[in-house]
This record gives structure tokens, C-alpha cells and sequence, in this order.
């Protein structure tokens, strides 16, 4: 338009329209973004245990109640089998990434509306919201793997290589917490429903999948649709790695989980980007 | 100077009705199952839309400190969410040359539980400064601000002054090329706003920045801007220098209602007793003036019909402003027969503030009975006229008379 532009000005040139139709995600502005993500998570996990009184401990405390008093009801009461390991090992190797997912999924999908207020006031790429909230569950996880070691200690668990795989089931809880959140967070902006159902799946979720008891216990002609959960893929998989091979994820399951996951992530990024041009309206 | 700013009509439409806000689930499956059996869509009449924003094409160059003029409902926040990437627009395009950055609010993404120093880098953050730009200007806003010696404490025990001046700060601290404001000015105490304006002030002529601003506030944008945008119904209606556009607006903002007439004597607003045949305000306008400013005195005139004989009758005016009754005046009664009369009250000048006034004349017998009140007859608005104070926020006050003082002494 005018050639008296200093080629910074015209480096940045923004173009705004109406977009239509699916839109994809803009991985180049997530990246100068990435400092909001960071900060973002970092207030998330200062804010969660502030004016509370025994603060971060709290990470702590939920996972040790849990295994202690499941362990009690399922492993002393109802006698459930755990194999050859203590079974409030094999409750905490589930409920560690169990936790990690309900928690990280329930406030990924919840992002988007507590974050209204900024919603309607600054651009910035929203995907950041629901993403900074699964960043910031990690914490929580890296504290529950402290107990996990001290378990480990406590119960004599060899160490062995295996647990170089940890990681690996630790990403698809990851992805699979963001992949739901993806959808949720978007669909919770629309329809308040999602505030209702999520802490409902969450406990139908627990029990669809092998948290409380092992995965060998379902009857083989389920075996393939009960393992496309990919939740019951992720704790086979840290059972397997902490406790040894009799743990052996069942892996035609565990892929089709696996790709279930990303497709849920691919499409819900999409969904997300083609319907955030709404939230500021309608949040 | 190049364009920065290109606006190609754009247009921003909203729906109304049950389509927005938190619709269930349930509505949009109910649908869906309707649709299934060829039931026809039961939203379609519900799906009423209005346009917030229609047409609006402007520029913008490099340096130009524009307002954007118009009344509540004009559409002036819904430009600036568009251009801010908050929400798109319709129809349309913009071209936006320069880093943008956007100030709809002050202390956008404040935690109250963090401390004023976590705020400022999460705030810096959430407005589009980089960790390394927050770390250098870090005392300058601090400073600013003036908290160094609460930066370390929640702010939720900040006094509602010290937030908004630290929020305030971080924003004044941001460096883009274009910088779009709306309302902000409307918080602080006098000192701190006339920093505010001053920063802005600096902002844009010395370092040649771009910005784009809404505000009620006249006299500031008298002061800051270079140009105006007035904007009504969605629509731009002008565009150009700023004195002239202001003026204007001036002239269409107001409600004012400074006549009542009433010929038909049965149609009159009153009752079998009286009725009132009219009112009107006759300010003392000086030349060139279109609208009372807080100097200048005003005159209430009145004319109604009595059918009452031998009534000691007198009448009373209460003057309002925001719901809120400022003073209340009677006249000494008079004897009255059936017939027409009339009568007159002064407000002095130096007596309102600026602001929306309305008017309620009420007659009464023997000091104790009202006959009839004609409630909220006349609107005006008094409008701000001072030019020798450096202070362009809201004078407080109910009233603002003119008091002797006698200083220094």
C-alpha cells in the first residue's frame, strides 16, 4: 500500500476475517506463545495449595489415602488377587497415572470457562488454556512418583531397565488427558453439560479401568474391547514396568488404544481451533 | 505517514435469544432427534440476529492517536474486540501492520492469591511481553506503580487503588506499535490518571505509536487524540479531526428532554384537581455553548391548569441525578382559583456537577397534600467545560458549588 514501510512493519502484517469451515492449528504462534503456556501452569500449581495449611502435601496425601484405604476394602476385606506383588503396589502403579488423568482431564475441561474473564478480553491462542492445565497436573505426578520410589523401597521392587519405559505410558496418559480435554474445554464453553459429566466419568472410569484390580481378571472374550481403554493400556503399561512381566500389557488392545487417543487428539485440536472463534461470544 | 490500521467493512452479527448464552445439550438434541423425523428447526424463529457492527471501513496511520467516539450500544467495544483477535468479525477484513496489543482492562489474568511481583510477570505475560522485556522494566513498573513495599504481599489485600495502579503499570509498560485502550482512564485517583494520560501521551508522540482508544471521557479525548470515529447503531457515521466530531456528538448523545408541552387540557398529565400545561428549561447559554456546563444558570419554567376554588396551592421541583434525588425545592403557596398560572424557578450556576439530571415538578395544597407529581419531566445534561485544571477524570460530587475560599491567607 505504501512503500515508506520499514520492513519490520511489514514482516508483522496480521490479516483478520471471518474464518470458515475447519481450521487448522497455527503450531507458529503457539511457539511465540510459549512463555503464557509456561506462565500460565506455573500459576495454576501456585495458586491450587495457597492458604491452604499443609500446601503442596496435599499432592501427597490423596494418592496415600487412596492406596491405603482401597487397599484395605479390595485387598484385606474383599480379598481381591494381586498377583505376586503387595497389593497396595499394584493399587498405587494404577492409581498413580489413574489420578495424573482424572485430575489433569477434569481441569483441562473446566480451562476454558474458569478462564472466561480473559477469554473476553486478550487474544491469545486458546489451545494454551487447556494445555497449560494438563502442564500443570505433571507436578502432582512428578510428587506421586516420589511416593512411588519410596514404595519401591519399602516393598523390595527390583529395579530393572523396564523402568526406562515409564515414560512412554506417561505420554499417553498425557495425550490422552489432553486429547479429552481438547473436546471437553471447547464443548463446556457451549453446553455447561460437560461441568456435569466429566466427575461422572470420572467415576465410571475408575472402575472400567483396571485400578483396583488387574487387567487378567476380565474374561478372555472381553479381552480386546476391555483394553481398548486406553487408560487400561497406560496402567498395564506401569504395572509392567514396575512390576514385572506378569504385568505384559495386551498390545493389540493396547495399539487400538493407543490410536484411539490420536484420533481423539487430532480431532479435537481441529474441533477446538474451528469453534474458538465463538467462545468469546458465547462463554 | 503509512497505514497501519485498514478496516474494509467490517461487520460483526450477533444472535440473540435462546441460541445465546448456555444452551443445554438437550436443546441442540432435541433438535437433531426433530430433524430425524422432519420435524422443521423450532430455533428458526427464535434466531433473531442484530448487526453490533455494520460497514465500518476506516484507516489508521502510523502515530495517529484516534478516538472512538460513540453511546452506549454504539458498537465502539465490539471494534475493539474485533481488532484486538478477541472475537471475528462477520463480515469483512483487516489488515493490521505492527505488533498489537490489546488494553480492554486493566489487571486481565490478576490471581488474587499471588503477590503483586508474580501479577506483574503473569500479567506482562498475558499481554504479550516476553519474560527478558518484564525483567528490564521490572523497577520502572514497580516504581511506577508505586507498591515496592507490597510486592511481596497477595494482591487481595491490595486497597482497590493500589490493584488498579499496578495493573495500570504493567499495561503503560507495554511496548507495541499499536496499542488499543478502551476505558481505562476511568480508574485511579487524580494524581495517578494524569500520569496515566501523560504516559499515553508520551507514548504515542514521542514514540511515534499508533493508538486507538474509547472512552466517555471528552476532555481527555479533547486532549490525547488526533482524530475521532463516531460510531451509532453499529454504524461509522464520522470520521476526521477530532474538535468537530466531538461537538457533534455532543449534540446527538444527549436525551435531553428540555420542553413538555401539552395544548389539550384533558390529555394533560395530571388529574381532576391540576394539570400541568407545560415545562420547560431555559438555560443561560453563553454563545457558542449548546449544552449547560456546571457555571451555567438555569431557569424552570411551568404552566398548569387549577380546578380547585380557594386552594392554597405551591409548587415543588426535586432534581435527580442517577436515581438519587439532589435537592428538593418548594415555592411559598398561593391562593388559587380555577384557571391557568404559572411559575418560574432559578438554579443558580456553580450549583450541578456534570452529569444527567432530570426534573419532577410536583404541586401541592395547604403544604401537606400533593395533588399531583409529574415525575421526571425534563432531562438535560450538564456537560464538563473546564480547561484550567490538569485533571480529566469524573469531578466527584453530587453538586459542585462554587465556594469562597480564601487562600493563601
Amino acid at each position: 500500500m505504501n512503500t515508506a514501510e520499514t520492513p519490520s512493519i511489514l514482516a508483522s502484517e496480521r490479516v483478520i476475517r471471518p474464518r470458515h469451515g475447519l481450521v487448522a492449528v497455527d503450531f507458529g504462534e503457539l511457539w511465540r506463545y510459549r512463555e503464557l503456556f509456561v506462565f500460565l501452569a506455573w500459576r495454576d500449581i501456585l495458586v491450587r495449595y495457597k492458604q491452604t495449611y499443609i500446601g503442596f502435601a496435599w499432592a501427597l496425601l490423596q494418592p496415600l489415602m487412596m492406596t491405603v484405604v482401597s487397599t484395605f476394602v479390595f485387598g484385606r476385606i474383599a480379598k481381591m488377587p494381586s498377583g505376586n506383588v503387595p497389593y497396595s503396589m499394584m493399587i498405587y502403579t494404577a492409581l498413580l497415572p489413574w489420578l495424573f488423568f482424572a485430575n489433569t482431564m477434569t481441569r483441562s475441561s473446566n480451562s476454558l470457562v474458569t478462564s472466561a474473564n480473559m477469554i473476553s478480553k486478550v487474544y491469545f491462542p486458546r489451545l494454551i488454556i487447556p494445555a497449560s492445565a494438563v502442564l500443570g497436573g505433571v507436578v502432582d505426578f512428578g510428587v506421586g512418583l516420589l511416593i512411588l520410589a519410596a514404595m519401591m523401597m519399602i516393598f523390595h521392587i527390583q529395579v530393572t531397565l523396564m523402568l526406562l519405559l515409564l515414560p512412554l505410558f506417561f505420554l499417553m496418559a498425557l495425550l490422552a488427558a489432553f486429547s479429552m480435554g481438547l473436546w471437553l474445554s471447547a464443548l463446556n464453553v457451549k453446553y455447561r453439560d460437560v461441568g456435569y459429566l466429566v466427575p461422572f466419568m470420572v467415576q465410571i472410569g475408575a472402575y472400567v479401568s483396571p485400578v483396583f484390580y488387574m487387567t487378567g481378571m476380565v474374561p478372555e472374550k472381553w479381552r480386546f474391547w476391555y483394553t481398548l481403554n486406553p487408560l487400561c493400556g497406560v496402567i498395564d503399561g506401569f504395572r509392567w514396568c514396575v512390576l514385572g512381566p506378569a504385568f505384559e500389557p495386551y498390545w493389540p488392545g493396547f495399539f487400538a488404544g493407543l490410536t484411539l487417543v490420536l484420533v481423539l487428539l487430532v480431532t479435537g485440536a481441529i474441533h477446538f481451533r474451528s469453534t474458538e472463534k465463538t467462545f468469546a461470544d458465547v462463554i | 505517514m503509512p497505514v497501519v490500521i485498514s478496516v474494509r467493512g467490517v461487520g460483526k452479527k450477533y444472535r440473540l435469544g435462546a441460541t445465546l448464552g448456555n444452551d443445554t445439550l438437550r436443546d441442540h438434541l432435541a433438535q437433531a432427534v426433530g430433524a430425524l423425523f422432519g420435524k422443521k428447526n423450532q430455533t428458526e424463529k427464535a434466531d433473531e440476529s442484530f448487526w453490533a457492527l455494520k460497514d465500518v471501513s476506516f484507516d489508521v496511520k502510523q502515530g495517529e492517536i484516534v478516538g472512538v467516539i460513540g453511546r452506549n450500544g454504539a458498537g465502539k467495544s465490539t471494534l475493539l474486540k474485533i481488532l484486538s483477535q478477541i472475537t471475528e468479525p462477520t463480515e469483512g477484513e483487516i489488515h493490521i501492520k505492527g505488533r498489537m496489543a490489546s488494553l480492554l482492562e486493566v489487571g486481565t489474568g490478576f490471581h488474587p492469591e499471588l503477590s503483586g511481583r508474580e501479577n506483574i510477570f503473569l500479567n506482562g505475560a498475558i499481554l504479550g511481553m516476553s519474560q527478558t522485556e518484564i525483567k528490564k522494566k521490572f523497577d520502572e513498573i514497580v516504581a511506577f506503580a508505586e507498591v515496592e513495599k507490597f510486592l511481596d504481599t497477595p494482591v487481595k489485600r491490595y486497597s482497590s487503588g493500589m490493584y488498579v495502579r499496578l495493573a495500570f503499570a504493567v499495561a503503560a509498560h507495554l511496548e507495541p506499535e499499536i496499542l488499543v485502550v478502551d476505558e481505562v482512564l476511568a480508574v485511579g485517583d487524580a494524581s495517578f490518571q494524569k500520569k496515566c494520560l501523560g504516559k499515553m501521551q508520551d507514548v504515542a508522540q514521542r514514540q511515534g505509536r499508533t493508538v486507538l482508544f474509547v472512552s466517555h471521557n471528552m476532555v481527555a479525548m479533547k486532549s490525547l487524540c488526533t482524530h475521532a470515529i463516531l460510531l451509532e447503531k453499529g454504524r461509522m457515521i464520522e470520521n476526521g479531526e477530532v474538535e468537530p466530531i466531538i461537538n457533534s456528538y455532543l449534540q446527538k448523545a444527549s436525551e435531553n428532554v428540555w420542553q413538555r408541552n401539552f395544548t389539550n387540557q384533558a390529555e394533560a398529565p395530571g388529574n381532576e384537581k391540576v394539570r400541568f400545561k407545560s415545562i420547560c428549561l431555559v438555560p443561560d447559554l453563553k454563545a457558542g455553548e449548546t449544552q449547560p456546563t456546571p457555571e451555567t444558570p438555569l431557569r424552570v419554567e411551568c404552566e398548569f391548569w387549577n380546578s380547585l376554588p380557594d386552594a392554597s396551592i405551591n409548587l415543588s421541583m426535586s432534581v435527580e441525578t442517577r436515581g438519587e434525588c439532589v435537592f428538593v425545592s418548594a415555592s411559598t403557596p398561593a391562593l388559587l382559583n380555577p384557571g391557568q398560572y404559572a411559575g418560574v424557578c432559578q438554579i443558580p450556576g456553580n450549583l450541578l456537577n456534570d452529569g444527567v439530571y432530570t426534573i419532577s415538578m410536583q404541586l401541592t395544597k395547604d403544604r401537606s397534600v400533593p395533588l399531583f407529581k409529574f415525575a421526571d419531566a425534563l432531562t438535560f445534561e450538564v456537560v464538563e467545560s473546564r480547561r484550567d485544571f490538569h485533571w480529566h477524570g469524573k469531578w466527584r460530587g453530587v453538586v459542585r458549588p462554587n465556594l469562597e475560599w480564601q487562600y493563601p491567607k
